[in-house]
C-alpha cells in the first residue's frame, strides 16, 4: 500500500480575499475607482449587537392592545413659528430627484403622507410631484443649490441644510451623464448628458458661525416659519452636533456610515464616517451638556431597517429616525421578481448598488422613461405606508414590553448589549454585566 | 412697528411716498417682514433703509418689484434670493451680496466681500468697486458686472450667466466652469481647470455692450474685453484627466 501525499486544501487568504482581489483585478482594467450607490456594506457594531431588557419584577409592562403607546414627535420646538408634527418618529430622508425617478419620488411622497409623516427633497431641487403627494417636506439646502429658489423655500414645510452625509462626510454630490435627462438638466441648470459633481462644500459660507449667519437668512428669508435642520455626517458627532446646536439649528440630522448615497466612490463609503451606532451617545451627550436634548430635536439614519432598530435608537437618545435604503427596499428596490435583469447586469437582488448607471431593473434608480414605468406611485406609496407602519408597531410592541408609553420614554437603561465593542459604542452594558466600556470619554 | 413715510406727500400721492426704515430704531426681523407682506402691484415701491451698520440679511427674499436704497454697508447676504427687486447699497457688502437671486437688480456703489452672487439665478449684480475671492461661485443665471477686480477662485463651477470684470481676476478663474461667460477688460492671474481663453464673436460683443450698458457702465467697450468660458473636457469624466482635479 503506498501512500500518497494528500493535497492541501486550497487556502485563500483573509487579506487578500475574494473581493479584494477582484478590486484590483478591475482598479488595474479600468483604471479609476469603484463607483456605487448605498451604504457601507462592511459589518460594524449596530443596533442588533443590542437588546432591550424588558419589564420584570423591578418593571411593569404595558398591556399590549390595550395600554396607549405613543409614537407622536414635533420637531423644530426651538425656533419655528410652525414646527411640524408627525405621527411616528421615522421620517424619510432625503434623496434627489436625478438620483431616483419621479415616480419613485412620488411613491415616498404617497407613503409618508398615509404613514404620518415627512419625506424629503435631495440635490436637485424640489418636483411638483412630490411637492403635491408630501402633505409634509423638508427642503434640502444643499452645497450645489440646483434648483434652489425662495418660492420652493417658502412653501416647505422644514428646511435642511445639508452640511453632509454618513456615507461621504466631506464628500459632494454626483450624478453621471446617463442620468441627466432633459428634465434633470433644466432643474439643475446644467448641460444634458454631463456629469454632476457637486462642491462638498456649500459656496457661500465657511464654518459654524458663518452657518449661523446662513441660518439666519434662512429664517429672515422664510419668515422664522420653518423648522431649519442642519444634516452632518457621522464624523465627530458630539461637536458636529455641539457647533450646529450653536449656530441656531432647530434639529440635528446625524447619519451615520450605513447611511446611503446615490452614488459615490466605494473607497469613500466604506472608509469614511463612523458607524451610526457610535454616533448617538456623543451626539446625544452634546445636546445634555448644552441643555437642549429635547428642544433641539436628535433625528438619527444610516442602517434603520426595522422597529427594533427604532426603539434602540430612540432609547439611546434621539427624537426620532429616517430612513433612505428601506424606504427603497420597501417600494421594490432589489426585488428577486427583476432577478433575471440584475444578472444580465453582472449582480443579484440584494446586491445591486450600481444606481448610478441608471439601468435600474426595479425602475427606482433610474431616468429611463420605460424603467420607471415599473413603479406605480400608488402601490409602491401603499408598501412604504404598510412598512411604516409594521415598524412603528414593532417599536411599541418593545416599547409597551418595557413599560413605557411613550416611544421616547425609553431610555439606555433599557439595554444591554452582546459584544463589548457595542457596548462602548452604545454606552450600555455589556449583557450580564454592568460593565460599560469606554467610559470616559469620546 | 415704527415704519414712517417721511415723505409730506398728500395722501392721493401716496404711490411717490417713500418709505423710510431705520435699523437704529426698529429691527431686521420688522424690515424683512414689512418687505414680504408687500401685496403683488402694491404702492410701496420705494424704500429706503438707515442706519444698516453691517447688518446681515438685509432685504433677503424680496419678491416685489420695490427699489430699496440701502444707507450704509451691510454684511452677510444683502439681497439674498432677490426676485424682483431693485436694491442699492451705498457702503460695501459682505460675503454673497446678492446669492442666489432670481431676477432683478442689486447695485453695490462700495466693495464687495467674498460669494458675490454666489449661485445666482438671474438677474443683475452691479458691484461698482472690487469683489474678493469666490465671486460668481456657482452662478446658474445671474449676471454679474464688477467695475473694479475680482479675487481667486471666481466663478468656480459656474453654471450659466456671465461675468463681466472691468479690472484684473485673481488665481483660478473658472476653475471647473460649465457654461457660464466670462469677460475679462484687464489681466487674469491664472485661469482654473477646464476654463480657457475663447474667441469674441460678434454675438459677444453684442452680448457684453448690453450688459455694461444695463450696468450704467460708458468709459468701456466690448472689444477690450477677453472671453473665457468651459473647455468642456472635465464634463464627463476620463481617467487620463485626472491630473485637472
Amino acid at each position: 500500500m503506498s501512500y500518497h501525499n494528500p493535497p492541501t486544501t486550497p487556502r485563500k487568504s483573509a487579506t487578500f480575499d475574494d473581493y479584494a482581489i477582484s478590486e484590483i483585478r478591475r482598479a488595474a482594467s479600468t483604471g479609476i475607482y469603484d463607483i456605487r450607490g448605498g451604504g457601507s456594506k462592511r459589518k460594524v457594531p449596530h443596533f442588533d449587537d443590542l437588546l432591550f431588557l424588558g419589564a420584570s419584577i423591578s418593571r411593569y409592562p404595558l398591556e399590549g392592545y390595550r395600554e396607549r403607546c405613543d409614537t407622536s414627535v414635533v420637531l423644530g420646538t426651538r425656533h419655528a413659528k410652525k414646527p411640524i408634527e408627525l405621527k411616528i418618529p421615522i421620517t424619510i430622508a432625503g434623496m434627489s430627484f436625478g438620483s431616483l425617478s419621479g415616480p419613485a419620488k412620488e411613491a415616498l411622497g404617497r407613503g409618508a403622507t398615509i404613514a404620518g409623516t415627512s419625506t424629503t427633497t435631495g440635490d436637485g431641487g424640489m418636483t411638483e410631484e412630490e411637492r403635491g403627494h408630501s402633505k409634509t417636506l423638508v427642503y434640502q439646502y444643499l452645497p450645489s443649490r440646483y434648483g434652489m429658489n425662495p418660492r420652493d423655500l417658502r412653501r416647505a414645510d422644514a428646511i435642511e441644510v445639508v452640511v453632509g452625509q454618513g456615507a461621504k462626510p466631506g464628500g459632494g454630490g454626483m450624478l453621471l451623464g446617463q442620468k441627466i435627462s432633459d428634465r434633470v438638466a433644466e432643474m439643475r441648470t446644467l448641460p444634458k448628458g454631463i456629469d454632476q459633481r457637486s462642491a462638498c462644500r456649500h459656496p457661500d459660507w465657511t464654518g459654524p458661525d458663518d452657518l449661523e449667519i446662513k441660518i439666519l437668512e434662512l429664517r429672515e428669508i422664510t419668515d422664522w416659519e420653518k423648522p431649519i435642520y442642519v444634516k452632518v455626517g457621522g464624523a465627530r458627532p458630539y461637536y458636529d452636533t455641539a457647533l450646529a446646536v450653536k449656530a441656531g439649528a432647530d434639529v440635528v440630522v446625524l447619519d451615520g456610515m450605513q447611511g446611503g448615497t446615490a452614488a459615490t466612490q466605494e473607497v469613500f463609503i466604506e472608509h469614511v464616517g463612523q458607524p451610526t451606532l457610535a454616533c448617538i451617545r456623543p451626539a446625544v451627550k452634546a445636546l445634555q451638556d448644552l441643555g437642549m436634548h429635547r428642544k433641539v430635536q436628535l433625528i438619527v439614519s444610516g442602517g434603520i431597517r426595522n422597529g427594533a432598530d427604532v426603539a434602540k435608537a430612540l432609547a439611546l437618545g434621539a427624537d426620532a429616525v429616517s430612513i433612505g435604503t428601506a424606504a427603497l427596499i420597501a417600494l421594490g428596490d432589489n426585488d428577486p421578481r427583476w432577478e433575471e435583469e440584475y444578472q444580465k447586469l453582472g449582480t443579484t437582488a440584494g446586491a445591486y448598488d450600481d444606481w448610478h448607471e441608471g439601468k435600474d431593473p426595479a425602475g427606482i434608480t433610474t431616468q429611463d422613461p420605460e424603467l420607471m414605468k415599473r413603479v406605480d406611485p400608488i402601490t409602491a406609496g401603499r408598501r412604504l405606508a404598510n412598512y411604516l407602519k409594521v415598524m412603528t408597531l414593532e417599536a411599541q410592541t418593545i416599547a409597551r414590553a418595557c413599560g413605557k408609553n411613550h416611544l421616547h420614554n425609553l431610555e439606555p437603561e433599557d439595554l444591554c448589549s452582546l459584544s463589548i465593542e457595542a457596548a462602548a459604542m452604545a454606552g450600555v452594558p455589556l449583557a450580564g454585566t454592568n460593565w460599560i466600556p469606554g467610559q470616559g470619554g469620546f | 412697528m415704527n415704519i414712517s413715510n417721511v415723505a409730506t406727500a398728500p395722501s392721493r400721492e401716496a404711490s411717490f411716498a417713500r418709505r423710510v426704515f431705520d435699523l437704529g430704531e426698529n429691527s431686521l426681523r420688522e424690515l424683512n417682514q414689512a418687505l414680504h407682506d408687500l401685496a403683488p402691484g402694491s404702492n410701496e415701491t420705494a424704500w429706503e433703509v438707515l442706519n444698516p451698520k453691517g447688518s446681515h440679511s438685509v432685504a433677503v427674499g424680496v419678491d416685489q418689484p420695490v427699489s430699496i436704497d440701502v444707507r450704509g454697508s451691510v454684511g452677510y447676504y444683502c439681497g439674498g434670493m432677490n426676485a424682483g427687486g431693485a436694491i442699492t447699497v451705498h457702503g460695501s457688502a459682505g460675503p454673497g451680496v446678492g446669492e442666489n437671486m432670481m431676477s432683478g437688480r442689486i447695485v453695490v456703489k462700495g466693495d464687495a466681500s467674498q460669494y458675490a452672487g454666489a449661485t445666482g439665478r438671474g438677474g443683475l449684480l452691479v458691484i461698482e468697486g472690487n469683489a474678493s475671492s469666490r465671486c460668481g461661485i456657482s452662478m446658474k443665471g445671474i449676471d454679474i458686472v464688477v467695475r473694479g477686480n475680482i479675487g481667486h477662485m471666481s466663478a468656480f463651477m459656474a453654471q450659466s450667466g456671465n461675468l463681466v470684470v472691468l479690472g484684473d481676476a485673481g488665481d483660478a478663474l473658472g476653475d471647473s466652469i460649465y457654461e457660464a461667460g466670462l469677460f475679462v477688460r484687464g489681466k487674469v492671474k491664472s485661469l482654473g481647470a477646464d476654463c480657457i481663453k475663447k474667441e469674441m464673436r460678434p454675438e459677444h460683443i453684442a452680448l457684453l455692450q448690453d450688459l455694461l450698458d444695463r450696468a450704467g457702465i460708458r468709459d468701456a467697450r466690448p472689444q477690450e474685453f477677453t472671453r473665457y468660458g468651459s473647455a468642456r473636457t472635465l464634463y464627463n469624466f476620463n481617467i487620463d484627466n485626472a491630473d485637472a482635479y
